[in-house]
């Protein structure tokens, strides 16, 4: 069997006597598209940031392809193959689309000190081509700022795929978008993940989209794992609806 | 933004650049008639000093060019701002010989200022004499052969204290300068001097305060907790004024002898008015006592032209021009090194009486009054005034020599 | 030394803390809702001191001595807040749109105004008021004197602190600044007036500073110098306390007030065999002081970081190069300044100035490859300026040089300087960014002015001239022509390569930036270096030009002439800083010429330029694409 792409053991983080992420443990394959839900405040951002190295846990460790890269500064565990999207969604808005994928793909080769060459060619067909994947190819030219925010979370994917990684973490990748742009932001994501053999570690709120198109649930509440199987199974489990509902088991299937 | 207010920007830009660098071109080259001095000076960092220099000098022009000038040629004067730094005076004095076409240089206020012009003038081969700036330096280690200066120097200043300071046979001495060059030589200078002359004496506090920033307080009372028994004040302007209100308050200097460099200049001790610290011996410029005729006439002149008492500005802006005149008289010319041959010994006639050039370190022996602040009608002045001469307090022709590697 | 004494000092340094508090509240307020950066708050506290000791006496004439005393100064708060509210309504809140820092240049053109208008109507002599009626003594204490007004002071800032706190806590107005410092977004969507929250809010600030200025009559005269070295101190205690903290501004000036005590007390120290007046610290303590705080805080003692949040104000347009008129233009120009030496002879002067605005312009450039596609507003940027300048002159002079070796080895100094530095600076952001390097460039400073063997001291280095063939004007010219262009070429090379492009990345996101794989803060010490090396250039070319170099090339005024340029020209461009030393060079050169009032005539035209052209002169050349 071959090594998870992503692998978190026994993550433990306290905020005082709080208990943000308490012994969290679990993984993604290849290909896998994975939602990490839980109610607020159950340490799904947490979770995340130590990930991506913003924070560093009190215990516990993170492989990426086999490689611990617990407490790692987040460009270097971006440098190691971890694209990253966040809840709102950011870009560099004083560049044109284009140079902000071009800036990606910059960074993602190593190529940030190049004090000379101008960096106008410099990956550009690359550049064009994720703009195409995303959707966006049209709005190439246009200045970051000027996009709509749709356009600005499709942008900000395709410079997470920029550094071509083998996980990519999105923090509420639909979060402000419109019903329509939410399910459409979702099949690409689901498609760009079968076409590139990427894992996805996405935390969501909205629920249709969570049992829509997620290949595994993980159930975070109060910092602990309180589940981790398909769709179903989290739907039908018992301790989710409890921990997750406050026993109001209709809604789950319901929520917007 | 839109194209009307991108055109406007353009031809702005455009218009500003192209006014600055061909304006100089454009104006006419003046008649080779007038004596043309080159005058530039600190006026908006120092208005205080350079009001009354202004009308000094303005003064001494118009008596010059009455009695028919110089040479047969009148005195006109070309008086800009040097910016109050080294780098905008190069600029301005470079603009006065290349653009105004001066003969020669004058003013400066500020002792870096003063140094940086007396240096263009070494190199450039001008003629500079330097009216303000009292650093030792410009006469002694930096001096040139192309430099003179008017007033006396910080080391003169502090020489004429020093039979004062001696005869008050105090042991435990205390100094207060603001921390520059002007305040670290006077203060070394008087540790030299008085050490000298009076071996056993003991410095048991110096404070260095910043320039214009004086925490007066807790200054006034490191020096009291120190148990001076005088102190030696190198304080000037609102710097003085901050200390002696709070000396004062705290009766910081209460029995402490006191001498105090410029203390007595109309400049510093009028805004202290009826608080001005009685007793405290300085040197300074007490207009309303001087007996010597020559300054009764100035006086009367002064007050006649502009309704106001002189201040040692005007003093120091008359004396200025009158020396050029001299200067030029003897020169016969205004060429330069005609000019420097003619200043070196010149003797000249100030509102203090004669004076001269000195040929060994170009210093003017113009002296300053030595007297000890009182507190009369509401206002400081000071008692029983002694014109010091400056050739008295200067070092020999000899020593000088060793004091001037530069110029030898 | 006793400990008595010492006790006694520290009492003395909370009189000192009180004026420091109330200078640094106002600002503290006024920055924490506007964001403006307000170079004329000492201004309003020199007013406030002229007010008073104008007030006073007549006042007193009719009241006698105490009503008038204490009117004057309460007569002199109100005036200098109401002169707030109407620079604010008047001025400001036409410029709130314009980006950020451009509020900075109108109000240090506002600080050139009022300086001048202050001279005008009160005259150059210092001004000293009377003392306060029933506290002009002083009660026995440690067995020495402590003035009655002292113990006022000392009182008075903590309570003007717990009033600011009740009206802060307790009242609507001070929710609302609470509100705002925190989340300007939340105040306007809330439904507020934010027009008259600003006003109210600027008149408190500067009734404060007014108020503080008013109180020091007792102690000094007024005089011209005040305003700014007062505005130092302001911003020291303001960034020390951490900003938007009024309870950390009363601990940072008592901080600084109680340093400055100290070394004072301490006066001659010896160690190991050295003495070392240890009074001469108080030149740069607050420098120093801020430097470590911010060394170890980077938020100051009682700031917290600050949200990660989108930078303010409209998005810069993308960077384009410049349509095919604009590089005409630039090559038209190029062509002139190249020509100017032709004209020497017509007009000799034309090199000597266009040299003064060559050299500013390098300085500007790099400069403004810190704060425009750094984002990263450098307050210290002589700094680097003085210590090109220095290790050009020491070595042109003391080592006896060639010109361009010394000219290297100014560049070195500079770029070790910036190097050192920029390794501190470039871990803070925004305000904190700014205040570092000024720390910094100080600390540069009060070396240069101590160091007398090596810099000579206060009056600088002379005889610092180039060797043939640059030791004509047009040799020296020419030369620096070059460097500049080719400094020039270099920035705009690096603007456009992948390092420019990731300065501007780590500038619009940090977080994005990060994400992606960009070191952010290697690329901005590379930048911070890069910017360093070129100012020194210009220092040790500032060196050559003038024969002779001074501390003044380090100052506080040199840094912000540098912000002025950039900012004038326009920082959304590369041709702005260009724009702006040309501009500020010509303009200086020429209302030195026309008038005893020039200070204020160059605020004139500043502000002017600011009303007419709120993005900077640069923002009218034509580009590939237009601006949107």
């Amino acid at each position: 069997m071959s090594v998870p792409v992503l692998e978190i053991s026994a993550l433990t983080k306290h905020y005082g006597g709080v208990h943000a992420l308490d012994g969290v443990s679990f993984s993604i394959a290849r290909g896998e598209l994975l939602a990490l839900i839980g109610p607020n405040g159950a340490g799904k951002s947490t979770c995340f940031n130590i990930i991506n190295g913003q924070l560093r846990p009190d215990s516990g460790w993170v492989r990426l392809a086999g490689r611990d890269i617990t407490g790692l500064a987040p460009r270097r565990i971006a440098r190691l193959g971890v694209g990253r999207t966040f809840q709102i969604a950011t870009v560099f808005a004083s560049m044109t689309a284009l140079e902000n994928v071009q800036m990606a793909l910059i960074a993602a080769r190593g190529q940030v000190f190049g004090l000379w060459s101008p960096a106008r060619r410099m990956g550009r067909e690359d550049a064009l081509a994720l703009l195409e994947q995303t959707g966006m190819a049209a709005l190439a030219e246009r200045p970051a700022a000027t996009l709509a925010y749709g356009d600005v979370k499709r942008l900000e994917l395709a410079m997470a795929l920029a550094g071509d990684p083998a996980l990519l973490l999105m923090d509420e990748p639909t979060a402000g978008m419109s019903s329509g742009e939410r399910q459409a932001m979702i099949a690409l994501v689901r498609q760009l993940t079968r076409a590139r053999g990427l894992a996805v570690l996405f935390t969501e709120h909205a629920m249709d989209v969570v049992f829509g198109h997620a290949d595994r649930v993980v159930v975070l509440a109060r910092g602990r794992l309180i589940a981790n199987g398909s769709v179903e199974a989290v739907q039908g489990d018992p301790a989710v609806r409890q921990a997750y509902l406050g026993g109001a088991p209709s809604s789950l299937s319901e929520a917007p | 933004m839109r194209p009307t207010q991108r055109l406007r920007a353009a031809l702005f830009s455009a218009a500003t650049l192209a006014a600055a660098l061909i304006s100089p071109a454009l104006s006419p080259a003046t008649a080779a008639e007038p004596i043309r001095i080159g005058e530039l000076n600190s006026y908006k960092a120092q208005a205080a000093f350079l009001d009354p220099y202004r009308k000094g000098m303005e003064l001494a022009l118009k008596e010059i060019n009455a009695a028919g000038g110089v040479i047969g040629r009148p005195l006109e004067l070309v008086s800009r701002d040097d910016g109050g730094n080294p780098g905008d005076a190069v600029r301005v004095a470079t603009e006065l010989l290349t653009r105004d076409k001066v003969d020669l240089l004058t003013g400066t206020f500020l002792s870096h200022v003063g140094l940086a012009v007396a240096d263009l003038a070494k190199r450039r081969k001008v003629f500079f004499l330097a009216a303000e700036p009292l650093t030792d330096k410009l006469t002694w280690a930096d001096g040139n052969r192309y430099t003179f200066r008017l007033r006396p120097s910080t080391y003169m200043q502090v020489a004429m204290l020093m039979p004062e300071a001696v005869k008050a046979n105090r042991k435990r001495w205390a100094i207060v300068y603001p921390n520059y060059e002007y305040g670290q030589s006077a203060a070394e200078t008087f540790k030299r001097l008085l050490k000298a002359a009076q071996p056993d004496v003991e410095f048991v506090a110096e404070q260095a305060t910043p320039l214009g920033k004086i925490d007066a307080g807790p200054v006034a009372q490191a020096i009291a907790d120190a148990k001076p028994d005088a102190v030696f004040n190198v304080l000037f302007a609102a710097d003085l004024a901050r200390f002696v209100r709070e000396a004062n308050t705290r009766r910081a200097l209460e029995g402490t002898f006191v001498v105090s460099l410029l203390s007595g200049e109309p400049e510093y001790l009028d805004p202290l008015k009826e608080e001005a610290p009685i007793g405290w011996v300085v040197t300074g410029y007490p207009w309303y006592a001087i007996t010597i005729p020559a300054h009764q006439k100035f006086l009367d002149a002064y007050r006649a032209a502009y309704d106001d008492y002189p201040r040692l500005g005007s003093i120091v802006g008359y004396a200025t021009i009158k020396s050029l005149a001299a200067g030029i008289a003897k020169a016969g010319s205004t060429d330069t090194e005609k000019l420097v041959d003619a200043f070196e010994g010149l003797e000249v006639d100030g509102p203090f009486g004669p004076f001269v050039y000195r040929a060994s370190d170009h210093q003017a022996t113009m002296g300053a009054f030595v007297g000890t602040l009182a507190v009369k009608h509401g206002r400081g002045i000071m008692l029983d005034p002694v014109y010091v001469d400056g050739a008295s307090v200067l070092p020999s022709d000899a020593d000088v020599l060793k004091l001037r590697p530069a110029a030898n | 030394m006793s400990f008595e004494s010492l006790l006694f000092q520290a009492v003395n340094g909370f009189a000192s803390a009180s004026g420091l508090f109330l200078v640094a509240a106002g600002l503290s307020i006024i920055f924490g809702v506007t964001r403006i950066v307000n170079m004329a708050h000492g201004s309003f506290y020199m007013l406030g001191l002229y007010l008073a000791v104008t007030l006073a006496p007549l006042l007193g004439a009719t009241f006698g001595g105490a009503l008038g005393f204490w009117g004057g100064i309460l007569g002199a708060a109100l005036v200098t807040a109401a002169l707030g509210a109407l620079v604010e309504v008047v001025l400001l809140r036409r410029i709130y749109a314009a980006p950020e820092l451009y509020q900075l240049l109108a109000t240090f053109a506002l600080l050139l105004i009022v300086n001048d208008a202050t001279l005008y109507l009160w005259g150059p002599e210092d001004i000293l008021g009377p003392q306060a009626p029933g506290l002009s003594g002083a009660v026995e204490f440690l067995g020495r004197r402590l003035p009655e007004y002292d113990i006022f002071l000392a009182l008075i800032g903590p309570l003007v602190l717990l009033g600011l706190h009740l009206l802060l806590k307790r009242t609507r107005f001070g929710r609302l600044i609470r509100a705002a410092t925190q989340d300007r977004e939340m105040v306007a969507a809330l439904g507020i007036n934010e027009a008259l929250l600003f006003t109210a809010v600027f008149a408190l600030g500067t009734g404060i500073a007014g108020f503080g200025g008013a109180l020091q009559m007792a102690r000094e005269p007024a005089n011209l110098a005040l305003d700014l070295s007062v505005l130092g101190d302001a911003f020291v205690v303001v960034v020390v306390g951490g900003m938007g903290s009024i309870r950390g501004a009363y601990v940072a000036a008592l901080l600084v007030a109680e340093v400055k005590a100290l070394c004072t007390a301490l006066g001659l120290v010896e160690v190991g065999g050295f003495t070392f007046n240890m009074s001469r610290l108080t030149l740069v303590a607050e420098f120093l002081v801020m430097a470590v705080v911010l060394v170890v805080r980077p938020h100051g003692l009682f700031g917290r970081p600050q949200p990660a949040q989108a930078r303010r104000g409209e998005a810069e347009a993308p960077l384009v190069p410049l349509g095919r008129t604009g590089r005409l233009i630039v090559l038209a120009a190029l062509v002139f300044f190249a020509g100017i030496p032709l004209l020497g002879a017509v007009a000799s002067y034309a090199p000597v100035l266009a040299l003064d605005m060559v050299i500013a312009a390098l300085f500007a450039a790099s400069l403004h490859l810190l704060m425009g596609p750094g984002g990263l507003a450098s307050f210290g940027h002589a700094a680097y300026f003085g210590l090109g300048a220095y290790g050009t002159a020491y070595a042109a002079t003391v080592l006896g040089l060639p010109t361009p070796l010394a000219f290297a080895v100014g560049m070195a100094t500079a770029a070790a300087g910036a190097v050192l530095f920029g390794w501190f600076c470039v871990r803070l952001e925004g305000v904190y960014f700014a205040m570092l390097t000024l720390a910094f460039a100080q600390i540069v400073w009060s070396i240069a002015h101590q160091w007398e063997e090596v810099t000579g001291g206060s009056n600088g280095l002379f005889g610092v001239w180039p060797d043939p063939p640059f030791d004509s004007a047009n040799g020296l010219y020419l030369a620096a022509l070059g460097v500049t262009v080719l400094g020039l070429v270099l920035i705009r090379r690096l603007v456009f390569a992948p390092f420019g492009l990731a300065l501007r990345a780590a500038r619009d996101s940090r977080l994005r930036a990060e994400a992606s794989g960009i070191a952010v803060e290697k690329v901005r010490w590379l930048a911070f270096a890069i910017a360093g090396t070129l100012c020194g250039a210009a220092g040790g070319l500032f060196a050559f030009a003038k024969g002779s170099i001074s501390p003044e090339a380090i100052s506080v005024g040199r840094s912000i002439d540098g912000l002025v340029m950039v900012l004038l020209g326009g920082v959304h461009s590369l041709m702005g800083p260009l724009l702006g030393a040309g501009g500020l060079t010509l303009l200086q050169d020429m209302v030195m010429r026309e008038s005893p009032y020039w200070r204020g005539l160059l605020g004139l035209i500043i502000l002017l330029i600011v009303l007419l052209f709120p993005s900077g002169l640069a923002a009218g050349l034509p580009r590939k694409r237009g601006a949107p």
